[in-house]
């Protein structure tokens, strides 16, 4: 039953102008769960964060989340989640606690409430030295912290974190994970929207590839890289000149499309650690040096290149693509 | 940090508050105020000269224009008809000073759209009207420290008010409300605008020719044809010239006089009727722009 999961979306579209940035998107996130929403830019992720949290309305389709129609509830839905973006939405003239005393005013919490649901956030989230400072003179990290902190202060059942650690260092990253599991363990749903392979692979139980505004691939981290198959085998020469050369030398090595970047080449491969002395065989014998040559599981990137021809970060080509696309269908 | 599992939030479950007397909306269009309020002393730089600038237009006004524009019922070039224009000029510095309290709320309203203030405000199950009624009181609000600093600045260059008081908090409100007018439309401007560059420019550029096509600095004696008519009728003039009247200030008009204008004999009434119209067509249209805002 739809409205039983945290999040239900079905037949989503969202056309602005020309442009059709979502194409029938289903979206289900069950209760309890981390969903990772992952796409290249312009795919459509923010677009489902929006419209999912009232933000925008759908051209088409249907949207329930904590059982509350998006349009029609919206308060409802709005009194159900916590919202964090790109952009550290704080007030940065207001020091972090008043942030959290607004943001606590604005959910028409009482104010006892909100003062000690601030002081647990701001000890939770290592921010009481910083209390009293403008948000302004914040890092990165400390900033996003505030953010996901004053979208926690009615305690929510459903967070909607749209690419929550873009630009952040690897140090605050990590630690917003580690913030984000907690949450999670304690039952909170979480729909994550991440370019980050790395940062789906971690958090999410489940997750939903879309490009172009459609799921192209649904299922967990392990699912989609055994669907894309086994080993993979990558190849980087010493000089980039050779790259044609060294992709003919491996074509029979390789047991099916290889992926170029710069000097890199990657493939799929089968039969185990034989392959590696096949490949180094292959590649000496067309005189190529090799830079570096290793076997490895596959990442999400390859699932990425393998499901959609492009990389998960390559934002340049999308547009235009998808208006090429369109048009034929 | 590190990636392990913090402890568990023990707060207990949110307690909403019983709905207030009169409303959502009221309540949080004064949380909003007060955290804008809040914020704008905390860039004590941006305050400072936000005051200053229409300090140094009543020096230069005074200074430079002073003499050199004539008002009736002194003669030109002397020492009283200096005089006489400091006291006809403060009241359009008033006007002048108020109408640019719109800039601030175009500026301000496209920066909370671009860091997505906005968004999470209206991810917020707050009432979706508050965030700009908060807004331009705040802006307005402020406007009463700087019309206080601007009316030291005028009793220092000789300005007086010879009107009494009770016409002299008239003419404050009439103040106040019209820079609650604009900031409206200011408002507006500033979720219409693609980027803060541009509400930079935006916010400031239909305030220059509104305030000078008006009787602030001179009398509308001197202006060609239509844009006299355009001048009489501009709400700056009447509230210019209602300001005057209200301070018992000159007003450029021999004592009673016709100007000609209906807006200009009922300045008081033609100012208020402008605010209202203004306001009830910029307020809603601004919160639609607002319910239908998007994060550029």
């Amino acid at each position: 039953m739809a409205k039983d999961d945290a999040v239900h979306a079905e037949g989503l579209v969202k056309t602005f102008g020309d442009v059709r940035a979502l194409d029938g998107l289903d979206l289900v996130v069950p209760r309890g769960q981390v969903v990772g929403l992952l796409g290249p830019n312009g795919s459509g992720k923010t677009t489902t964060v929006r419209i999912l949290a009232t933000l925008l309305k759908a051209t088409e389709g249907v949207a329930y989340v904590n059982g509350f129609d998006v349009v029609k509830q919206a308060d409802q839905v709005r009194h159900s989640i916590g919202l964090t973006g790109q952009y550290a939405a704080v007030d940065e003239f207001l020091t972090g606690r008043e942030n959290l005393k607004m943001f606590g005013d604005l959910y028409h919490l009482t104010p006892g409430y909100v003062r000690e649901r601030s002081e647990e956030l701001l000890e939770w989230f290592d921010l009481v030295e910083a209390a009293d400072r403008p948000a302004k003179t914040y890092s990165g990290g400390m900033r996003r912290r505030l953010d996901l902190a004053s979208s926690l202060i009615a305690k929510p059942s459903i967070l909607f974190l749209d690419e929550p650690t873009t630009g952040l260092d690897p140090r605050s990253r990590l630690g917003l994970w580690g913030v984000i599991e907690s949450l999670v363990s304690e039952g909170t749903t979480v729909l994550l929207t991440t370019q980050y392979l790395e940062e789906a692979d971690k958090l999410a139980n489940d997750i939903v590839v879309i490009d172009h505004g459609r799921v192209i691939a649904h299922g967990t981290a392990e699912k989609l890289k055994d669907q894309i198959g086994g080993d993979r085998l990558e190849v980087t020469v010493d000089d980039p000149k050779r790259i044609p050369d060294a992709q003919l030398a491996l074509a029979p090595v390789f047991g099916g499309e290889s992926l170029v970047t710069e000097s890199t080449i990657s493939g799929p491969v089968s039969g185990g650690s034989t392959i590696l002395v096949d490949a180094i065989r292959s590649l000496d014998s067309s005189h190529i040096e090799i830079a570096d040559i290793a076997l490895r599981r596959p990442t999400l990137d390859d699932v990425f290149l393998a499901l959609t021809g492009h990389g998960a970060e390559d934002e340049t080509q999308v547009p235009t693509k998808s208006r090429g696309r369109r048009g034929r269908r | 940090m590190t990636s392990q599992l913090l402890p568990p939030l023990r707060s207990s479950n949110p307690e909403a508050m019983k709905r207030p007397l009169l409303g959502w909306t009221l309540h949080d269009s004064i949380v909003i105020a007060r955290s804008t309020i809040l914020a704008s002393f905390r860039i004590p730089e941006a305050l400072f000269f936000q005051l200053i600038q229409p300090v140094i237009f009543v020096l230069l006004f005074a200074y430079v224009f002073g003499g050199a524009i004539p008002i009736p019922g002194a003669e030109p070039g002397t020492a009283a008809d200096a005089s006489l224009y400091r006291q006809y000029l403060m009241p359009g510095i008033f006007g002048q000073t108020v109408a640019f309290a719109a800039a601030a709320s175009t500026v301000g309203l496209a920066e909370a759209m671009q860091k997505g203030i906005i968004d999470r405000y209206r991810a917020l199950p707050m009432s979706q009207s508050a965030a700009l009624i908060g807004n331009t009181f705040a802006n307005a609000l402020r406007q009463i420290l700087v019309l206080t600093v601007l009316s030291i600045t005028g009793y220092i260059v000789g300005w007086r008010i010879d009107a009494g008081i009770l016409n002299a908090v008239y003419a404050y409100l009439l103040l106040l409300l019209f820079a609650y007018t604009v900031t409206w439309v200011g408002a507006y401007i500033g979720l219409s605008v693609p980027n803060t560059e541009t509400a930079n420019t935006a916010g400031l550029i239909w305030i220059f020719p509104l305030t000078f096509l008006s009787n602030a600095f001179v009398p509308l004696d001197g202006l060609p044809g239509f844009l006299k008519v355009f001048a009489a009728y501009n709400p700056i003039s009447s509230l210019v010239l209602a300001t005057r009247e209200l301070f018992g200030n000159p007003t450029g008009y021999p004592p009673g006089a016709e100007t000609g204008y209906w807006s200009l004999n009922n300045p008081i009434l033609y100012t208020i009727l402008t605010c209202g119209i203004a306001i009830a067509i910029f307020a809603p249209l601004a919160v639609r722009k607002y319910r239908r805002a998007s994060r550029r």
